[in-house]
């Protein structure tokens, strides 16, 4: 047995531990499913796998590890053999949105180990110093090595809340990009890209889960909008205004298919749920013949399964596209009043447009003024100024512009907005 | 095979002694415990800091340190199935996982 495993590990020590281990394991495993048939070749087999764990651990280890140690570089590293494995990218993104990592380093390590960024460059994605991002991934690091955070797929019990993290760090990562917090852009094609490529890869070699194809679909969609979402003058473009004769109509058959299959699962999750929403709105001729009832039953099945302020949010404009802005108002008026969505740039922009469209417009300018406090991009800046231009009273005395927001990054938000 | 040690934190609510001497059983039966010691009340702790000696335990918290053990466990994730059962995480309290760096067990001296 020993021998067996030396020629795996050349290494007697890490050997003997690996037949050690072995032993430990069926100590467990025969206790629960009783003694096997061969208990030997139990034995060599379990020694063996472990030893190939721990060889190909100790390889990215040294390979991937490395990286975080060397912020300076410009350049994204070559892929090395290690990739060429699509099972190794995998392990290896389980193993960046680990839960034992903090929330905040997932998404960088994901980027930085997994996509190859720079440690520059995923400073510059997230609106940080790159000193304080090398910081930040340098403790990951010294965390992945000192609690031995393992590079491996979970087990099947543990699958679903695990996958859960990872598809959050991927739609965080394109929800980022899609609306950039802040700057002069108000899409990160360099955020967006990464995030759709981690939602592939992830579709391709997990092709029996449903809320990854419903995430893969719900990016593809809301993708096929990109180029008509900001005008040839760089100005903000609703939904409504949007050209529909650009929209990739290839991307929206593509993520039509993976939502259909997906749908039909006894209870459809998160990902295919908001997936459907934004399909509803890419397959409507026009802003006018868009399927309101059923995004709104949508909805209502979408905050059965994932009750969450934002989920609220988007449901009030569906509501008031079927039962007027008088009811949406109050569910916002509620949201508002609970407190948790305090510092999110579109819950006073869509209080806004309501009691704009209830020609309540002096309260209408008092939160268009809350949303330009609360938003550090340009291109959205530039939209509510316009909107709050439109709604002064043509009366009132002049107000000095809106400070400078300041707006955090990583709130969750869906893609079926008034924009 | 790497060690870690599972700190019990129990809620200020009494637990379910039963419960923690059924999951005791199982754990030593499992052949991962390495060793496990339970502390006296947290109440009694006292503290050493730079500024000198202090009564009552070193994090102010609600919570309190009510004994620890240390277990065999491949990774962490191992580790975290097998600390998740730990009862005081049903209890109002919790575990807190950390790999042992290196240790030394001598068995308590008779007499």
């Amino acid at each position: 047995m020993l021998a067996t495993t030396v020629r795996v590990t050349r290494d007697v020590e890490v050997a003997e531990e690996c037949v050690q281990d072995a032993y430990a394991a069926a100590l467990t495993a025969w206790r629960e499913n009783g003694v096997p048939a061969n208990p030997a070749a139990w034995l060599i087999t379990a020694s063996r796998r472990r030893a190939l764990d721990v060889l190909r651990r100790e390889r990215v280890l040294r390979t991937k590890l490395a990286l975080l140690a060397r912020p300076d570089e410009e350049a994204a590293e070559p892929e090395d053999p290690a990739d060429a494995v699509p099972d190794e990218r995998l392990r290896l993104i389980f193993m960046c949105c680990h839960p034992a990592l903090a929330p905040e380093v997932r998404p960088a390590l994901t980027l930085r180990l997994v996509c190859g960024l720079s440690t520059a460059e995923i400073a510059q994605a997230f609106l940080v110093s790159e000193p304080a991002m090398a910081a930040r991934l340098t403790r990951a690091k010294k965390k992945i090595t000192a609690a031995r955070i393992p590079l491996r797929v979970p087990e099947p019990a543990e699958l679903p809340e695990r996958l859960g993290g990872v598809l959050g760090v991927i739609h965080l990562l394109f929800t980022t990009g899609h609306s950039a917090p802040a700057g002069r852009d108000l899409i990160r094609t360099d955020l967006t890209g990464p995030a759709l490529h981690l939602a592939r890869t992830l579709a391709d070699l997990m092709p029996g889960e449903p809320e990854i194809r419903g995430l893969l679909a719900l990016l593809l969609v809301t993708e096929a909008r990109r180029d008509t979402r900001v005008g040839d003058d760089g100005k903000l473009v609703r939904l409504d205004r949007q050209d529909r004769s650009r929209w990739d109509r290839a991307a929206i058959a593509e993520a039509d298919g993976l939502i259909v299959g997906a749908l039909r699962a006894r209870r459809p999750g998160r990902y295919v749920l908001e997936a459907a929403i934004a399909a509803l709105h890419a397959q409507a001729p026009s802003f006018e013949e868009t399927d309101w009832p059923q995004i709104l039953t949508l909805y209502d099945a979408l905050s059965r399964v994932w009750p969450s302020p934002v989920v609220t949010l988007n449901r009030a404009v569906a509501l008031a596209e079927v039962h007027g802005p008088e009811p949406a108002l109050a569910e916002v008026e509620r949201l508002e009043l609970g407190g948790r969505l305090s510092g999110y740039r579109y819950l006073p922009a869509v209080q806004a447009d309501l009691l704009r469209r209830l020609g309540r417009n002096a309260e209408a300018a008092h939160a268009y003024r809350q949303a330009l406090d609360l938003t550090g991009n340009e291109t959205e800046r530039a939209y509510l100024t316009e909107r709050l231009a439109e709604a002064e009273p043509p009366d009132a005395e002049a107000v000095a512009g809106p400070p400078l927001g300041h707006s955090s990054c990583g709130t969750v938000r869906l893609t079926s907005r008034l924009r | 095979m790497p060690q870690y040690a599972v700190l019990i934190y129990a809620g200020d609510a009494p637990g379910d002694l039963e419960m923690h001497d059924r999951h005791a059983a199982e754990l030593s039966g499992s052949g991962r415990l390495a060793a496990a010691f339970a502390l006296a009340d947290g109440s009694t702790a006292t503290s050493i800091r730079g500024a000198g000696i202090t009564d009552g335990p070193f994090a102010e918290s609600k919570e309190v340190i009510a004994g620890f053990y240390v277990i065999d466990a491949s990774d962490l994730d191992e580790a975290l199935a097998i600390a998740g059962r730990n009862p005081a995480v049903r209890q109002g309290g919790g575990v807190e996982i950390r790999a042992v760096a290196g240790g030394f067990v001598r068995p308590p001296a008779h007499g």
